[in-house]
């Protein structure tokens, strides 16, 4: 523990030198990012909490719940009840955080939710160019290829190709709609429901909605086999 | 500001590499930057406080090396700093000053559940007349504000169609720079891909962005 503090000790003063030396706060806190982000995220927990700013147990529970409770089973739920359900799919495009909130699902990076559906002649995918915006509630935390600079950057000027990445390839008279998360509304696509799946129950519907396909760069599949094609 | 934050349509990031089966947090202290910050946000010296413009304001280069949680962790300290709830002192030594008194935290581990489910609502509940109808052409603004905005640089100037009123929402703009929530319509405003790129794009795609009032203008 003492290696920890010490090495904190370090980083943080010689920022602290530079913000005194500067009068003001210019924000260039590159600087204090040390080579082992691990000593010094455990260092700074341990001052907090010392201090009762934060409870441990708390932050297990922040952990424990993007780990293992909020996913994109969540997002896939919603969509495997919008196709067996009309008058729910009504309401999810009408309103979408009321009608996720039906499902148990809200909250944090979900506050406003909108739902854009994907159908025969319009494709929707979601992006966020300026930061990594995504609908945690039903997707849960972002990948890193959604928080890169290639995806970030490349989706607004050219969708298609990004979604030729993905090994989606769409004609001409398909349009593409980007929606790019600027404010606060976070996006779900509600993908198209594959064919042959007319009498599987919602449940196993569930199981076929992947997280691309609700991000906008996948399509729900499904082989007779089972599962996804 | 015009920062390397504001990627969108710039060439030369490579190709979207993609991980078979990625973990939630890469290693344990991802997970515990990430919790730290949201354990945080109920004291009020974090009150509207973004972490995003604190990474905004790392230099581009650093901005494009670090990665996810690495600028978390940057940005997270620097709001810590600044708010006051840890002293200088603290900071370099890693210990609670002597002689201070020992808080109690506001967020505690039964809370946590309803915590995430509330939120933080960006909606306003303020009677702010809309300046822009649905279906109606307006331009994005050609302004470069050096504080934070959310008004991308790829469709300044460019003209779209409201597609939709989202209601009326905390203007981030004023927000992060302590200057008030000044509330406003928030629009779904559509632009055709060839307004946006020109011939180069596809004649029937468009991206849709949401933009608040004082972005708009009538075109």
């Amino acid at each position: 523990m003492s290696t920890t503090r010490r090495g904190f000790l370090t980083t943080a003063g010689v920022v602290a030198a530079q913000n005194a030396a500067h009068g003001q706060d210019h924000g260039h806190d590159h600087q204090a990012v040390p080579s082992d982000p691990a000593l010094r995220v455990k260092a700074l927990e341990s001052l907090l909490v010392e201090k009762g700013l934060v409870d441990r147990a708390a932050l297990d529970a922040l952990v424990d719940t993007y780990e293992h409770k909020i996913g994109p089973r969540n997002g896939a739920r919603v969509v495997a009840r919008a196709w067996v359900d009309a008058s729910y799919k009504q309401r999810l495009l009408a309103d979408g955080t009321a009608a996720i909130a039906e499902l148990g699902y809200a909250g944090e990076q979900g506050e406003h939710m909108v739902v854009v559906e994907n159908t025969p002649t319009v494709h929707n995918m979601i992006v966020c160019t300026l930061c990594s915006c995504y609908p945690w509630p039903v997707l849960g935390l972002p990948p890193v290829w959604y928080k890169s600079a290639p995806y970030r950057s490349r989706s607004v000027i050219d969708p298609r190709g990004v979604l030729r990445e993905f090994g989606l390839e769409f004609p001409e008279d398909v349009e593409v709609r980007v929606w790019d998360s600027t404010a606060e509304v976070r996006y779900l696509v509600l993908p198209e429901r594959p064919t042959g799946t007319e009498n599987l129950s919602e449940e196993a519907l569930a199981t076929l909605v992947t997280r691309d396909s609700m991000v906008g760069v996948a399509k729900v599949t499904f082989s007779k086999t089972g599962g996804p094609a | 500001m015009n920062g390397v934050h504001d990627m969108g349509g710039m060439h030369g990031m490579g190709p979207i590499e993609r991980a078979k089966n990625e973990p939630v947090f890469h290693a344990r202290w991802e997970g515990r930057v990430f919790a730290l910050r949201r354990a945080m946000r109920p004291w009020a010296a974090f009150k509207g406080k973004a972490n995003r413009y604190k990474i905004e304001l790392i230099p581009p280069a650093e901005q494009l090396r670090l990665s996810y949680y690495a600028l978390h962790l940057t940005s997270f300290s620097a709001l810590l700093r600044e708010s006051g709830l840890v002293t200088a002192e603290e900071f370099a030594t890693g210990k609670r000053a002597r002689g201070s008194t020992k808080t109690v935290p506001l967020l505690k581990a039964d809370q946590v559940p309803a915590f995430l489910a509330k939120g933080s609502p960006a909606d306003r509940n303020a009677n702010v007349t809309p300046r822009f109808q649905v279906g109606q052409h307006v331009r994005a603004r050609n302004i470069h504000p050096l504080g934070h905005t959310r008004l991308p640089r790829y469709a300044r100037g460019k003209q779209g169609m409201i597609d939709r009123d989202r209601g009326v929402q905390v203007f981030p703009d004023t927000n992060v720079a302590d200057l008030g929530e000044k509330p406003q319509h928030v629009y779904s405003v559509r632009f055709s891909a060839r307004e946006l790129w020109g011939e180069q794009a596809s004649p029937r795609d468009a991206v849709y962005i949401d933009m608040w009032d004082d972005y708009l203008e009538p075109a």
